[in-house]
């Protein structure tokens, strides 16, 4: 069944291929394709970023009983940029007896490993960059290049605030990397596929959350937990714990560097709510129930992407909900929720989802008429 | 001990020769029936002639009967006196203030390092000589290092004297410096951390920040113009602290306060002191992470904050209470406020019940962290809720009681779990009896003066007063010792959050870094306080 898709992106982006190609030589068709993209996913990058920072701040506001940003612009609309440009242009203070290299590079490493995993998102339909076959794993991978970063930043900055805070982070994301990969790959048996386009595809009529049922849904609750963890924010905010070493790793980082770190916590925030999306609540896939052509129509005429953010923005709101009601956690408390909890419960939920699939219990093979794909 | 003066003054006070002192003092702290186990305050003295020590002793089972203790030397180039550290803990921190103002060392003291001043201090700001010319202590803009080499000096074996140093830390730890500037140190706190991975191995108390002589400024201003002072300790029971000195003055001078400035006084010590719990319950929540709970308890605050603002203009420090009376009437919708805030408080208090105390994170977080005995909260001294989380009935509003607190119906909060998590509920509790405390009285406030006719010059009689209060961290107490001057001839607070610094280091060693800032919170201490 073709719906009519009036706002969708892709018949744009396929003329523009088309024209491209028509024009150029394959080699620089190729080439300046791939700057676009590069331009196109720096800039939803940023813009991302400053809206997020805007939204938490405002959240937050609303959560403590304050305002928050209100005098730049209407409602503060703007704070955010403002912010952005005071922020580039600050000095960047230049510390003694730090290893210069590793200090100066660790940001790179922290943003780029960002900025990687942000590419292989799907935004949309025939939104996304990177679309490999094992795009879960790419996902995964490229993420946790991202304490390399840290731990470099608490190595190298000759601070002990900074080298408790990397330790710290060190320990929580190895961890916790572990829970939130069982929990993706618990999905994975069940759809019998890593490509993140297809995983979508997939989710047409019953989102895999649904689909899976009780392992899928102790699968997604874990993965919120670790991917929240994953990204040092409260209440597992300790590599950072102002309250303790003052800002942790990223205490001795100025102007733009320390930037870079908040941009990609932000991010990260992101990420994972992304990939939660895309993965367990069908991505950018519109509601759709089989059989009734006219609500689906209906349905379609929402564009992909707004799904998508609207889903996404949904899960960021409830990081920001867990963040605010919560007080920090302790390493030891930390530790034995992974170690003690959630993995042992991880690995049985990875039985039962096996189990499930194989007797046959999913509801797409339960009721194929309604849910089945095709 | 037959050269011991016994004299009841205000007290039962008994002069002994320094050779006495320290049996006497362990012979009343050990007796059965009546143990004067709480060193209330440990007073430096200069009379001129001599130099020495004023030890105040109270029990703990019963904290009215009271007991004076003084012990002086004659040899003003090397005082020395016996240390009663072994006694009561709480002597240590007040020792090495009083070497590092008075210049009297302490016999057994394991550490004698100056506290309050740095090592090079020249020459003891309260003796009667010291010359407080700028040229002899200049202002340095050098970094000044630390050494972690402490003097003492020990009574050997044969009762011989030997001076001896001591390290504080061992050379390979690995110390962090929590201070002077550090979000969770409540002030300009220096805590100087020993750490084993993340356990706390050692702590040493590092104050005197921002150490501004107040007990030395006060000499040299009259009673008037010293209540301002007291504002400046504990900043967050501004009032109640002020209300100690007032209380002293009048007392010592036969002042009659009019009733209505009585009952204006104590509603006002404890919308103060609901304030200063908010406020720590505020800044635990915030050491432990959790930021929105902290904005409710300042939320919450502001409202008291409003009610001072409106009837005497300031809001942290009020200068509401004078000698005499209150300076300031109530406004005309004072009951209406006070009543409307009392059911919006309650509800609040719910709130907090609900969203924070049995958080799950909350409850890991406090209950068995920071253990503190009953035996230690009394020989350091540590009153307030966080001593009666230890279950030690302390309430100086019971015990000693002032104002109007004996003619008050009011429950005094004891747990006996003594740790993190009883010393932050008794907060809580005490936020209600508070708030009960205000319903009794907010619908009796007499009409009449509000201010007893206090002569202009103001001089006290011979004699030593002190007076203790009851504020949001413990017993805060004010010593006098006139000379029938318009001056007091010494003047000395005693302050709560110094014993509950002095025992950071027994109740932190071992538990996580995490938890010492958490514990910290729960101990609530306030820095100016120390830093006289």
């Amino acid at each position: 069944m073709n719906y009519k898709q009036p706002l969708e992106l892709n018949g744009l982006l396929l003329q523009l291929d088309l024209f491209l190609r028509g024009n150029l030589p394959p080699f620089w068709a190729s080439l300046i394709e791939g700057l676009l993209i590069l331009i196109a996913v720096l800039a939803a990058y940023a813009v991302i970023a400053l809206i997020l920072i805007y939204a938490e701040r405002k959240v937050t506001a609303f959560f403590q009983a304050r305002l928050g940003p209100n005098r730049v612009g209407k409602y503060g609309s703007i704070q955010s940029i403002a912010d952005m440009i005071k922020i580039l242009i600050k000095e960047i203070i230049h510390i003694n007896r730090v290893d210069r290299f590793l200090f100066y590079a660790a940001p790179f490493f922290v943003i780029c490993a960002s900025v990687m995993a942000f590419g292989a998102i799907p935004f949309g339909q025939g939104l996304q960059a990177v679309d490999f076959n094992i795009g879960i794993v790419y996902v995964l991978a490229v993420s946790s290049l991202g304490i390399i970063g840290v731990l470099l930043a608490g190595w190298s900055s000759n601070n002990k605030y900074s080298m408790i805070g990397a330790m710290r982070s060190g320990a929580q994301f190895i961890s916790y990397e572990l829970s939130a990969a069982f929990a993706l790959m618990t999905i994975v048996v069940m759809t019998g596929t890593m490509q993140l386009s297809e995983i979508v595809e997939n989710q047409r009529y019953a989102w895999n959350i649904f689909n899976g049922h009780i392992p899928a849904i102790v699968a997604f609750v874990i993965y919120l937990i670790s991917g929240h963890a994953e990204t040092n924010r409260g209440p597992f905010d300790l590599p950072e714990a102002e309250g303790e070493l003052t800002a942790g790793y990223h205490t001795e980082y100025s102007g733009m560097q320390f930037g870079f770190y908040y941009l990609a916590e932000y991010l990260n925030m992101f990420i994972i709510a992304a990939v939660a999306t895309t993965v367990f609540l069908g991505g950018w896939m519109p509601i759709q129930i089989k059989g009734m052509d006219t609500f689906n129509q209906i349905m379609w005429y929402i564009p992909s992407y707004v799904w998508f953010i609207v889903k996404t923005a949904i899960l960021v709101f409830v990081s920001l909900w867990v963040r605010w009601s919560f007080p920090r956690l302790r390493i030891d408390l930390l530790l034995n929720l992974e170690w003690k909890y959630l993995l042992p419960i991880n690995l049985v939920n990875i039985l039962i989802m096996v189990l499930t699939v194989l007797a046959g219990w999913t509801l797409t093979d339960l009721f194929p008429n309604l849910f089945g794909n095709g | 001990m037959d050269d011991a003066v016994i004299e009841e003054k205000q007290k039962l006070t008994v002069t002994v020769v320094p050779a006495q002192a320290h049996p006497l003092l362990k012979a009343l702290h050990d007796h059965k029936e009546l143990s004067f186990d709480y060193l209330v305050a440990l007073i430096g003295m200069d009379w001129g002639d001599k130099l020495g020590v004023i030890y105040l002793l109270s029990s703990s089972d019963n904290p009215d009967k009271e007991i004076v203790v003084i012990t002086a030397t004659e040899n003003r180039d090397n005082p020395l006196l016996y240390s009663v550290t072994d006694i009561y803990e709480t002597a240590h921190l007040n020792e090495r203030e009083a070497y590092a103002l008075l210049g009297i060392r302490f016999i057994n003291n394991p550490d004698m390092r100056r506290f309050l001043l740095s090592d090079n201090w020249k020459g003891f700001p309260l003796r009667k000589d010291y010359d407080g010319s700028p040229g002899l202590n200049p202002i340095t803009v050098v970094n000044k290092e630390i050494t972690d080499i402490a003097p003492r000096i020990m009574e050997d074996a044969n009762g011989n004297l030997v001076e001896s140093t001591t390290k504080i830390f061992e050379d390979d730890d690995y110390i962090i410096n929590i201070g002077p500037q550090h979000p969770s140190t409540h002030g300009v706190m220096h805590f100087r951390t020993a750490l084993n991975g993340e356990v706390v191995k050692k702590i040493d108390v590092k104050s005197g920040y921002i150490h501004r002589g107040i007990e030395k400024l006060c000499e040299s201003l009259t009673y008037p113009q010293i209540l301002h002072f007291t504002d400046r300790l504990d900043y967050l029971s501004a009032n109640i602290n002020r209300h100690a000195l007032c209380l002293c003055v009048e007392k010592a001078a036969g002042i009659e306060v009019p009733p209505r400035a009585e009952y204006i006084r104590v509603i006002m010590d404890e919308l103060n002191r609901i304030s200063s719990h908010l406020l720590a319950f505020a800044a635990h929540c915030n050491d432990l992470g959790a930021t929105t709970a902290f904005i409710y308890g300042m939320r919450e605050r502001e409202h008291i904050l409003d009610i001072f603002d409106k009837t005497c203009g300031g809001r942290l420090i009020i200068n509401q209470d004078v000698i005499g009376g209150v300076m300031f009437d109530i406004y005309n919708d004072f009951r209406k406020d006070v009543k409307a805030f009392i059911p919006y408080m309650r509800d609040k208090l719910k709130e907090y019940d609900d969203f924070f105390s049995h958080n799950p994170i909350v409850l890991r977080r406090m209950i068995g962290v920071g253990n503190l005995s009953l035996a230690d909260a009394v020989s350091y001294g540590v009153t307030g809720p966080a001593g009666r989380g230890s279950g030690w009935s302390c309430d100086v509003r019971k015990y000693k009681p002032y104002s109007l607190y004996n003619q008050i119906e009011f429950k005094e909060v004891i747990r006996t779990e003594g740790d993190s998590y009883a010393r932050y509920m008794n907060r809580l509790e005490e936020i209600e009896i508070s708030l009960q405390i205000i319903e009794q009285l907010i619908d009796n406030i007499p009409e009449g003066k509000i201010l007893a006719t206090v002569k202009p010059v103001l001089r006290l009689p011979e004699g030593q007063y002190f007076q203790s209060v009851e504020t949001g961290k413990g017993e805060f107490g004010v010593f006098i010792e006139s000379k029938g001057d318009k001056y007091p001839y010494r003047l000395k607070f005693r302050s709560p959050s110094l014993s509950a610094v002095s025992v950071m280091p027994l109740i932190c060693k071992d538990e996580l870094l995490s938890d010492f800032i958490g514990i910290g919170g729960s101990m609530d201490y306030v820095i100016p306080d120390i830093d006289r």
